[in-house]
């Protein structure tokens, strides 16, 4: 049941057009009982009306959130039915924003804020490392911080410079902050809620070329779903998932990696390979337990991941799983991440991405002839 | 107004239309938009450095900028404040000098400014201090033993900012300003009456956040006071190098708030000064920006040598302007202050002396296992074997030393 990708053929256009059509879809997909084809964005959007209708101390604030419904269109209609005291636009300013969202959590309430885009969120970078993760740790417990930050990120949209980075590493090396990216429709729902739910600050990384991937969710399972984790206590948070089982070798991804891990591996599989596929879905906390327990399955593994390889979430999974599962491994674990550049110009972004063929090319030089 | 669901969208220019200083300022005091938010020609000084009380029209007072003299009993209250601020910063550069505490920023010279900032509010009000304000902190009424936590080395923090309303001693320059900023946006969306006043240097009004802070509270119309402390240093570098602005306090215009600037050494001007500020903000006049002039007596911290970047005629200069001895002469030529009342509050100045001296001597025990705690409300899987392996390599240790002693 992977998402489908609708992004490929937006690639060469420019992102309004993109978000224009992906609002007019989202639009039409009126709600309706039992299973139905949403995209990624419908499911976030209606995490986020859900969670205010359930808590009136839910805000949602950024850029452009109100009556535009961001510029993704993650937020639509929220101001609408909400209110301009519940869902609006502030100043165009980042570390205000996260800034402002500190002291309203510090006083009762639960924002979750939008990041307009990755690169978008560095002027708040001071607020996020020196309040947002620290806060909890520096009064010991006396002040929590229930508040989400929602980031979109990653490439694979043809967007210009400072529109496509893969940040989530900065915030990962960070003490103090969860780090969930979802890539799937489900997970948009589910994962969104529990951020919300989480007393602890939350950076939540959106796979923005996964904003219209569309996939078969009941809205009302995932509710029902969510309801009877709240009343046990239980989450699924700091959970990795198997997102296709195999027995030859692992892929371990996240985010926007994902579908790419599993295109990959639905070619494997013609060529008579069973790869198994790990969607990592929170990199803080990180599930060691699922990761290995594939690795240790298999023998093999290779790490793919969007961001910059050097000093990357990747480098970290490939460090763990050595330490935990080096007697099981039939070879060196491999990374395909994007090379050390800065994110390419749009035509030069599929030289740089992770693709298919650079992750079978991975999987072959596993040392299979052993 | 409560939070609910159907709240209505109200569009933007009806909005502000709601929110409008100028309305405000042209119905309360009868002046215009630009008289309301410029500052007075002149900074507000009541009581002279000699302690006599300024003629009114030496006040520095001017239509829509007037102040009234605070009560007895709040000039009382205040000066006792200003003489255990000065004990205790006195007594805080004792300890760094004899080794019990590893920094103290003193804010000798600013104490009226201190105390005001802490007796200008409300119980429910807020105050967001920096690493230079622990007198204001302890006059809000923390604990002093817990205020000096941070700066003791044994946790980042030794108070719980709920129980006084007061926010952690923020390093990072003008970041807190936003909290302030955000506490009272919450406070306002839920229909509360709570103030908060947030502090800055001179120096840090160059920051980013300053700029965004400012702006939000004023774009939000939220009741924030921000507390400028214009000491004319930040560490070395003179106020001229940071701002050629007119005042600090002009820069409220800028935002579209009222800003004002007073003496701030007399503090019968700033519980004036403030305590109006605080006033308008309560009653719904959206922020305002206050900044004081006053000057930072000793070195930045112990580690910082201030003969390398002023005379010492310039200190002399200020050491005519204390705030102590200005409200010592004022109060005692009103009657109001005599030897046992002013024995009573020094005896009471000790106290809080002995109570440092004894709280910051103590070993204090840390807990080596409170270092994963507290990261997260739940630790993670990493933290907690991170945990257990701290606890076994403690465990060995410990058990190499009985080894030891058992030889």
């Amino acid at each position: 049941m992977s998402p489908t990708i609708t992004t490929s053929s937006e690639a060469n256009g420019n992102v309004s057009a993109a978000t224009a059509r992906a609002a007019a879809k989202a639009a039409v997909a009126a709600e309706q009982a039992g299973p139905q084809t949403i995209t990624l964005a419908k499911a976030l959007n209606t995490a986020m009306a859900d969670a205010m209708h359930a808590d009136p101390s839910v805000l949602v604030f950024g850029e452009d959130v109100g009556m535009l419904g961001g510029v993704f269109r993650i937020t639509d209609g929220l101001t609408k039915t909400f209110g301009t005291s519940r869902c609006f636009d502030t100043p165009l300013a980042e570390s205000g924003i996260v800034g402002m969202a500190v002291g309203m959590a510090m006083n009762g309430m639960r924002p979750v804020i939008e990041m307009q885009f990755d690169a978008f969120a560095y002027p708040a970078f001071e607020q996020i490392v020196s309040h947002v993760a620290k806060m909890h740790n520096r009064t010991k417990g006396a002040v929590k911080l229930p508040m989400v930050i929602r980031v979109p990120y990653a490439g694979g949209i043809g967007g210009v410079e400072h529109h496509c980075d893969s940040s989530e590493a900065y915030y990962a090396h960070t003490a103090g902050l969860k780090v969930f990216t979802p890539a799937t429709v489900a997970d948009g729902y589910r994962m969104l809620r529990e951020a919300i739910d989480s007393d602890d600050p939350v950076m939540f990384m959106e796979p923005k070329k996964l904003y219209w991937s569309k996939d078969q969710v009941d809205l009302d399972a995932l509710r029902a779903e969510h309801a009877a984790n709240t009343e046990r206590g239980t989450s699924s948070e700091g959970r990795a998932a198997v997102a296709r089982p195999g027995t030859d070798a692992t892929l371990i991804a996240y985010g926007p990696s994902v579908p790419t891990a599993l295109a990959a591996a639905a070619a494997a599989a013609e060529e008579g390979r069973s790869l198994e596929v790990i969607d990592v879905r929170s990199i803080v906390p990180f599930d060691d337990e699922t990761v290995c327990a594939s690795v240790r399955k298999t023998g093999r593994a290779v790490v793919i991941a969007e961001a910059h390889g050097f000093a990357s979430v990747a480098s970290e999974i490939v460090a763990r799983v050595q330490e935990r599962c080096f007697h099981h491994l039939a070879a060196p674990i491999r990374r395909v991440t994007g090379f050390d550049v800065p994110y390419p110009a749009p035509k030069l972004e599929h030289y740089y991405l992770p693709g298919v063929d650079r992750i079978l090319d991975a999987v072959d030089d596993l040392q299979w002839e052993d | 107004m409560t939070i609910s669901a159907d709240h209505a969208a109200q569009p933007a220019a009806q909005q502000a239309a709601q929110q409008d200083p100028a309305g405000d300022a042209v119905s309360k005091f009868g002046i215009t938009v630009e008289d309301y938010m410029l500052p007075a020609r002149h900074q507000i000084q009541m009581v002279g450095p000699d302690g006599t009380l300024n003629p009114h029209t030496e006040q520095g007072t001017q239509p829509g900028h007037e102040y009234s003299l605070p009560s007895e009993a709040e000039l009382m209250a205040a000066y006792e404040q200003l003489v255990i601020g000065r004990r205790v910063n006195d007594q805080n550069s004792a300890l760094v000098r004899q080794g019990r505490m590893a920094v103290y920023p003193s804010s000798h010279g600013q104490e009226a400014c201190q105390v005001a900032a802490a007796l200008c509010l409300a119980e429910g009000d807020w105050l967001f201090p920096t690493y230079r304000d622990s007198v204001a902190v302890m006059a809000r009424g923390v604990d002093p033993v817990q205020t000096m936590t941070l700066f003791r080395g044994d946790w980042h923090g030794g108070y719980d900012p709920a129980k006084n309303k007061v926010g952690i001693q923020c390093t990072p320059l003008t970041t807190q300003l936003l909290h302030g900023v955000g506490v009272a946006h919450a406070a306002k969306l839920r229909g509360e009456d709570t103030v908060v006043l947030a502090m800055c240097g001179d120096g840090a009004t160059s920051e980013g956040d300053f700029h965004e802070a400012l702006n939000f509270a004023a774009v939000f119309h939220l009741p924030v006071v921000f507390f400028v402390q214009n000491n004319q240093y930040a560490i070395s570098v003179p106020l001229a190098h940071q701002s050629v602005a007119p005042s600090l306090a002009h820069k409220a215009v800028g935002y579209g708030m009222a800003g004002e600037r007073v003496d701030g050494n007399d503090i019968v001007a700033l519980l004036a000064v403030l305590g109006r500020a605080v006033k308008l903000a309560r009653e719904g006049s959206g922020p305002l920006l206050v900044e004081a002039h006053t000057y930072r007596m000793q070195a930045h911290t112990n580690a910082d040598d201030a003969t390398r970047y002023r005379q010492d005629s310039e200190v002399a200069e200020w050491v005519a302007k204390d705030p102590l001895s200005r409200m010592q002469t004022y109060l005692t030529d009103r009657g109001l202050l005599d030897d046992d009342r002013a024995a009573a509050i020094a005896e009471k100045a000790e106290a809080v002396a002995t109570q440092l001296r004894e709280g910051l001597s103590e070993e204090v025990p840390v807990e080596p296992q409170d270092l994963f705690k507290y990261v997260f409300s739940t630790p993670t899987p990493q933290l907690k074997e991170q945990s257990a392996m701290l606890a076994d390599e403690l465990a060995r240790d410990a058990a190499s030393i009985s080894r030891e002693a058992g030889k």
